[in-house]
């Protein structure tokens, strides 16, 4: 299936999203938090891109600030054709359907006062013209879809475990037949046992629906269980780009190697065998981000070069890309 | 690890109960375990599995109402930390008994400077003179790999990255020199990167310091990277406990195996779907008649329904809950 010239669905070029720090008595601009800075990739239609990254860098804001329910700083975002970097939000609001999103926290992302249905319906009032029939028949098969008692449909959210409110924030995406699904942490609130229900449901409903999602997840062996190509994020910026086997059987950029092998792997053998790379120090804040290469305070190999130099993202190899002037060096020659 | 060495803490039968107003929950029942002197015992469940409440029952740190400690016996030091009296047991609290939390955010004061927070129980416990407390906190902070200590104990937590406020914690439970550590999922609110530091500074002051860890989590990474022995927890109840290379390799109870199936890896072989537990983790809304674990087992059969399985001897340090032997794959003698 990867091997057919694909197209992309969503094309993101140079996506920039910066937040303003306001401070002192007159509010005034003092800077910035670039929480976002520059961003470019796509999703292929059918495919799933991971984006990984830890906390702070930039990569649920990334996948909102793709669907606009940021007003972007600057940026070109194609969805399906349509660029939707500077339209206004009236004018999305009828290209919503489209363009869904699944929220990391179920316990917070369901109003607790409205039921199972209202909540899966929603959707439907505002976008489409169904009769109230129609309607709950739809609510139906979408519960049914998603794994979820249509008989619970009565009941309010508390009444569910984590795992099956997830369930009811999908059925709530997938009400519109969208086409694309930014999935933001989905499983992170759950349980071991039961983030397997959520992903495999994940995989069945692409399947047959023909999903795109963007998967956004700070878990790597998930993502590589998921993603068929994988990005890395690092303080606002993609580090590293590939397809999902080449990436964790050698991930180029320094950053990803040392985070692939922080992940704790639950065999003890490997745990001694396995030389961990240890990062000193913590990730420097978006709002005062280094010269040269964010990544170069912690950089075990870093050069001259990387605290001057911002080091550019381009194709080291057919389907790999990296900012990294490890590789930049090498493909200056090879030129 | 020295084998025949005394434990230096044994939990025996211990059973917690909440009374809530839709009835009773029994989210400890009959828990037994020992930590050896210098070991890591890592403690493993999904949430509401009952591992926080163990630790929290037996240092009496749950209010009651609602939580009831309603049987069972935890020696430490000569003494029934359950048949002491409240000073007896605050002494013990923070003192040989460290305490990390989960949340490195909430778990500091946020009005009060790092170093007054860790000068607290050296001053308490330890009847530490201000000065020395100081000298101490900043010995403390160094230990823990804190950069500039001696100016970083007047900053405030805000003041912290969430790994360095978890060093913070570290370093506040670690002293008055503990001889035994609780460590309630200390890596879980941070980032991979963060917890390989956090991991390996531990591995270091134990072999530093010499102290038995208790070591709760989810993650059944972080256990196989820094245990010596596991208990797997499930419903309240230990289900399986072994040394931690004969868990991962040889795991004996149905929950251990699904379990350890179920987790997908950055290494080996990647399988095209993962493997579900059926269903939802237990509420013990009543004492365990059956094995909490009957409705989502694949090899559950009557017996699991009418009896709730004793944990069987399975020799070198093994035991595991469940009326099915893994091995023979034939249901265990009655």
């Amino acid at each position: 299936m990867l091997d057919s010239p694909q197209t992309p669905l969503v094309s993101v070029r140079d996506l920039k999203m910066h937040f303003p720090i306001h401070a002192g008595l007159l509010r005034r601009r003092v800077g910035e938090v670039k929480a976002v800075d520059g961003v470019s990739f796509d999703v292929m239609e059918g495919e799933t891109l991971g984006l990984v990254g830890e906390s702070g860098c930039g990569k649920s804001t990334c996948g909102r600030a793709v669907l606009r329910l940021y007003d972007i700083t600057s940026g070109e975002i194609t969805i399906d054709g349509a660029e939707i970097g500077d339209t206004s939000q009236s004018k999305l609001r009828k290209m919503r359907p489209t363009m869904q999103m699944v929220f990391q926290d179920p316990q917070a992302s369901l109003n607790p006062r409205m039921t199972v249905e209202a909540i899966i319906k929603e959707p439907l009032d505002e976008h489409t013209k169904l009769s109230e029939s129609e309607k709950r028949e739809k609510v139906g098969e979408l519960m049914d879809a998603v794994g979820l008692n249509r008989q619970f449909a009565k009941r309010y959210p508390q009444a569910f475990s984590g795992g099956q409110r997830q369930r009811i924030g999908i059925a709530r995406a997938l009400a519109l037949n969208p086409k694309f699904i930014v999935c933001d942490e989905p499983i992170a609130a759950l349980d071991v046992s039961i983030q397997a229900q959520v992903v495999n449901l994940l995989e069945d409903l692409q399947e047959q629906l023909g999903l795109t999602y963007l998967f956004i997840s700070h878990d790597l062996s998930m993502v590589r269980h998921i993603a068929t190509r994988v990005a890395v994020m690092y303080l606002g910026k993609i580090v590293e780009l590939a397809p999902r086997e080449e990436l964790y059987a050698e991930p180029l950029h320094p950053y990803t190697r040392a985070l692939l092998s922080a992940v704790p792997e639950p065999d003890p053998s490997l745990a001694t065998s396995n030389e961990r790379i240890v990062l000193q120090g913590d990730v420097p804040s978006p709002a005062n981000p280094p010269e040269g290469c964010n990544f170069c305070t912690r950089c075990p190999s870093v050069m001259d070069i990387c605290k001057t130099v911002e080091p550019e993202y381009f194709e080291v190899a057919p389907g790999r890309f990296t900012a990294c002037h490890l590789y930049q060096n090498t493909n200056d020659t090879a030129d | 690890m020295p084998d025949g060495a005394l434990p230096v803490l044994d939990v025996r039968d211990l059973k917690t109960v909440f009374k809530t107003r839709s009835g009773e929950v029994h989210a400890v029942n009959d828990v037994s375990f020992s930590l050896r002197p210098g070991e890591l015992l890592g403690v493993v469940g999904e949430s509401g599995s009952g591992k926080s409440v163990t630790m929290m029952s037996l240092l009496g740190l749950l209010p009651s109402p609602p939580a009831d400690v309603r049987n069972g016996s935890v020696m430490f030091d000569d003494k029934d930390l359950l048949n002491v009296d409240a000073e007896t047991l605050r002494k013990v609290r923070g003192g040989k008994i460290g305490f990390v939390f989960q949340d490195p955010m909430t778990s500091l004061n946020p009005v009060f400077t790092v170093g007054v927070q860790i000068m607290e129980p050296l001053r308490k416990h330890m009847g530490m003179s201000k000065k020395q407390a100081a000298a101490r906190s900043q010995e403390l902070l160094e230990l823990v790999g804190i950069p500039d200590a001696k100016r970083r104990l007047g900053d405030y937590p805000h003041q912290f990255s969430g790994g360095m406020r978890q060093r913070v914690m570290i370093a506040i439970a670690l002293a008055c020199d503990p001889q035994v550590l609780i460590a309630d999922e200390p890596t879980t609110a941070l980032d991979v990167t963060i917890q390989a530091q956090i991991l390996e500074l531990m591995k270091e002051l134990r072999t530093k310091l010499g102290m038995a860890v208790i070591w709760i989590t989810h993650d059944l990474g972080v256990i196989a990277g820094i245990a010596d022995r596991v208990m797997v927890m499930y419903g309240g109840q230990v289900v399986e406990h072994a040394p931690v290379a004969n868990l991962f390799n040889d795991p004996q109870h149905p929950y251990t195996r699904a379990l350890l199936k179920t987790i997908p890896t950055i290494h080996g072989e990647r399988a095209a779907r993962l493997t579900v537990i059926e269903g939802q983790p237990p509420i013990m809304t009543a004492p365990p008649a059956s094995c909490p674990f009957r409705d989502r087992c694949d090899v559950a059969f009557d017996r699991c329904e009418n009896e709730n399985p004793q944990r069987y001897d399975l020799g070198a340090g093994h035991d595991a809950a469940c009326f099915y032997n893994a091995r023979t794959g034939a249901p265990r003698d009655a």
